[in-house]
């Protein structure tokens, strides 16, 4: 049992950082929230310049425009990312965190040479289609249908909280290709360019205000049978594998972020409350569970070597951290007091907008499979405890 | 890094759990309280090694580290192997006969009052404001006391003055009421006293993981077999929420503690104090959080003497009670934010 890094690793830490700390403050501030084509720009532009000085896909396979990091590598990549505090993956996160890891996993070779170097270098925008308004946590019961025309699939149907598809270059589609099966076996993963005839977004405001997700109407879509991935009908099977990304390693990065976080909070106590005890606990308290999740990483990590497969740990690193986000976020907004009735920059001189971005992380537990249901998986996969219906 | 158990840590917790399952099976805790401490069970856990387990092989030790002292630990807390556990393995090189078990070793720790450390404050308050009660007060044959300026050894030869408590709290843990400790001699300064301090909140996050992990074993077996409404109660999601919400906190504190074994092994890694307290904090919520969900999720079996979940929850509150509580410990975590090592 050790935790030491390599000296490869921290070789690689010292150049990782370097690049960095030129690279994050040449790319300037964000745009504002509202301005979609800049925002596509920034974060697809930041995205070329982690390709361009070979950071990108850091444990995606060489063969695709990849690092190829090792898994301690890559863990070194996510505490300097978030030290560093560099864009937030962004409008590439389907793309980078799911959507291409899918393609590795279960995609053809034509798919992987056609879109993999292509989300890399930030050329391919993605978003995911899975929820409808009938199937959320339930996603098994969705009902959008794909059925088969000669060389295409004609598809119809409509899927809810589609983030950035209004943005999105292609969609991770799931439909019902068998309605006869049982609800698990009859869908399919399709490739779903967006710019195809009879798609239509209407944007959706979130609780903060902006359309980061949208309504997608399909209305016989003509997507080729070429972009199905995997097999016919073993759709489910490869849901599972993309939700398995959405929940996994790349968590890392955001409990590195959460701990730089409470050190910018703890200078805040220092100003504003220095003899308040009860303050200090609090802090503390919340920073020893961010520790534990760094250490959870890592020793879920040492399990992923140990096996050569991820886990079902990645359930409780998802739920612990989601929920422990909400509360460090909330913590942070009632140390601004009054000055967190308004979410401008300006007045939280932590500099990370704190009751703004709490009210983000109660999307946390919601999207990517709520706490409620990570709970279940917990009980039913690791505990053995008797399954819900479904 | 690799941080998993290696095949001789795994080989180690096979060993001690098969000890602890042979001498402490839930059915024969009721012996035991009877008994006063047994110094024939005290050398069997020496000769398994428990508490040479970090002194060097040239002081006749297994000249192992913390790491491997945290997995014993981990199953010595599962099983509410009763004694002044960590004292030993904290003096085996410092009391001889520790190490060997031949000398049984008891603890306390008397921080100075905050308002000591400050000349200037409120006018001084009695060291003493209260009697002390140590554990297994009647049975050690050393005391070490942990003071902020250096470590004393008093002679106690089971005989330190004072008077038995007549109910501890924790039926397998006796206390010893003493109002005023006998004269000793110092063995150690501030840093060693520190240094012991550190060592021992590591074990006790050890020991408080291992009721965390016992706690969820016996509550999802019990919540498998009792039927109501016809079907198990495991069947109950507010039953399995609680259920799953005890395996994350275990899995927490198992990663957390770990960590901190291995950081006082190897300080390059990390700094040491503040993964200690981080552990300490995790383990202690995930022992006391555990061990009251299991009381829950028995029922009115939860309420009894006969089952176990009760003596974990005990158990807890007397560990949590060791070497500081919580919420200073989350002072400590809180005072490294402020000046993170670099
Ligand atoms: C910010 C955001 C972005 C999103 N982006 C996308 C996206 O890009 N693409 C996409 O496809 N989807 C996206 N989603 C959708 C997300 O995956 C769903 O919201 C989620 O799966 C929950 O489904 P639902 O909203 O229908 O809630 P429901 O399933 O209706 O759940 C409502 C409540 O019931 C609880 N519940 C449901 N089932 C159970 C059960 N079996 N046991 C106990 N409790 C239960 C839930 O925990 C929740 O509290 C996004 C959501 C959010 C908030």
């Amino acid at each position: 049992m050790d935790l030491r890094y390599s000296d490869a690793d921290e070789q690689f830490r010292s150049e990782f950082r370097r690049w960095l700390e030129a690279a994050v403050p040449a790319h300037g501030a964000p745009p504002a929230r509202d301005d979609w084509d800049g925002r596509r720009a920034w974060d697809t532009g930041w995205q070329r310049k982690l390709f361009d000085a070979g950071y990108a896909g850091v444990n995606w396979p060489r063969e695709y425009g990849g690092r190829g990091a090792t898994l301690t590598e890559e863990l070194v990549y996510y505490e300097e990312y978030a030290r560093a505090k560099a864009p937030y993956v962004g409008m590439n996160f389907v793309g980078i965190r799911h959507g291409g890891p899918t393609l590795i996993a279960e995609g053809s070779e034509a798919q992987k040479q056609t879109h993999l170097p292509r989300i890399l270098r930030g050329e391919e925008v993605w978003c995911q289609g899975f929820s409808e308004p009938v199937a959320g946590s339930d996603l098994a019961a969705l009902s959008t249908r794909a059925v088969r025309d000669g060389d295409h699939y004609r598809v119809s149907g409509h899927k809810i909280w589609t983030s950035f598809a209004q943005q999105a270059d292609f969609c991770e589609l799931l439909v019902r290709t068998d309605p006869d099966a049982p609800k698990h076996r009859g869908i399919s993963w399709l490739i779903m360019p967006m710019n195809l005839p009879g798609i239509s977004v209407r944007p959706i405001d979130t609780l903060r205000g902006e359309s980061d997700f949208a309504e997608m109407f399909c209305e016989d879509v003509r997507v080729p049978c070429e972009n199905l991935v995997g097999p016919e009908n073993d759709g489910w099977r490869i849901t599972n594998v993309t939700l398995r990304f959405e929940r996994g390693s790349a968590w890392a990065q955001d409990i590195f972020e959460l701990q730089e976080y409470l050190v910018d909070l703890s200078a805040l106590v220092a100003q504003r409350a220095p003899q308040d005890a009860s303050l200090q606990s609090v802090l503390g308290q919340l920073a020893a569970e961010a520790d534990a999740l760094w250490a959870l990483v890592k020793w879920q990590l040492g399990e992923t070597a140990k096996t050569g497969v991820p886990g079902l740990g990645g359930s409780a690193l998802k739920l612990a951290f989601t929920e422990l986000t909400q509360r460090v976020y909330e913590f942070g907004a009632r140390l601004l007091g009054r000055a967190a009735l308004s979410r401008d920059a300006t007045d939280d001189p932590s500099g990370w907008r704190s009751s703004d971005t709490f009210l983000n992380t109660l999307s946390f537990t919601i999207a990517a499979g709520s706490s409620q249901v990570q709970r279940n998986l917990i009980a039913e996969r690791i505990l053995g405890m008797p399954r819900e219906p479904r | 890094m690799d941080f998993q158990l290696n095949e001789d840590q795994e080989a180690l917790r096979a060993g001690v759990r098969v000890w602890c399952e042979d001498r402490f099976r839930f059915e024969k805790l009721a012996e035991v309280v009877q008994q006063p401490l047994a110094r024939e069970w005290w050398r069997e856990l020496a000769e398994l090694g428990v508490f040479a387990l970090r002194a060097p092989e040239s002081a006749g030790g297994v000249g192992l580290g913390m790491a491997e002292a945290a997995v014993a630990f981990v199953e010595l807390g599962r099983r509410l192997v009763p004694g002044p556990l960590l004292w030993n393995l904290l003096a085996a090189e410092l009391i001889p006969g520790a190490a060997s078990g031949e000398v049984i070793v008891g603890g306390l720790d008397q921080p100075q009052p905050a308002d000591r450390r400050r000349p200037s404050a409120t006018p001084a308050q009695p060291t003493d404001a209260g009697a002390a009660l140590i554990e297994y007060g009647d049975a050690i044959d050393v005391l070490l006391v942990l003071r902020d300026d250096g470590v004393q050894r008093i002679e106690a030869a089971g005989q330190l003055p004072g008077t038995l408590v007549a109910e501890p709290l924790d039926p397998l843990t006796p206390m010893l009421r003493v109002s005023e400790l006998p004269e000793g001699t110092i063995i150690g300064d501030a840093a060693l006293a520190a240094r012991l301090r550190l060592e021992g909140t590591a074990l006790t996050s050890a020991l408080l993981l291992g009721i965390a992990e016992s706690t969820l074993e016996y509550a999802v077996a019990y919540a498998k077999q009792r039927e109501q409404f016809g079907r198990a109660i495991a069947s109950f999601q507010a039953i399995k929420h609680f259920a799953a919400d005890m395996y994350v906190r275990q899995e927490l504190a198992r990663a957390a503690t770990l960590a901190a074994a291995v950081t006082i092994d190897d300080p390059a890694v990390g700094d040491v104090s503040r993964a200690v307290a981080s552990a300490r904090v995790v383990a202690g919520a995930a022992a006391r959080e555990n061990a009251r969900k299991c009381i829950q999720i028995y029922g009115g079996m939860g309420f009894t003497w006969e089952m176990p979940p009760h003596y974990y929850l005990k158990r807890c509150m007397v560990l949590e009670n060791t070497l500081g509580q919580s919420p200073s410990h989350c002072t400590t975590v809180a005072a490294h934010l402020a000046a993170p090592a670099s």
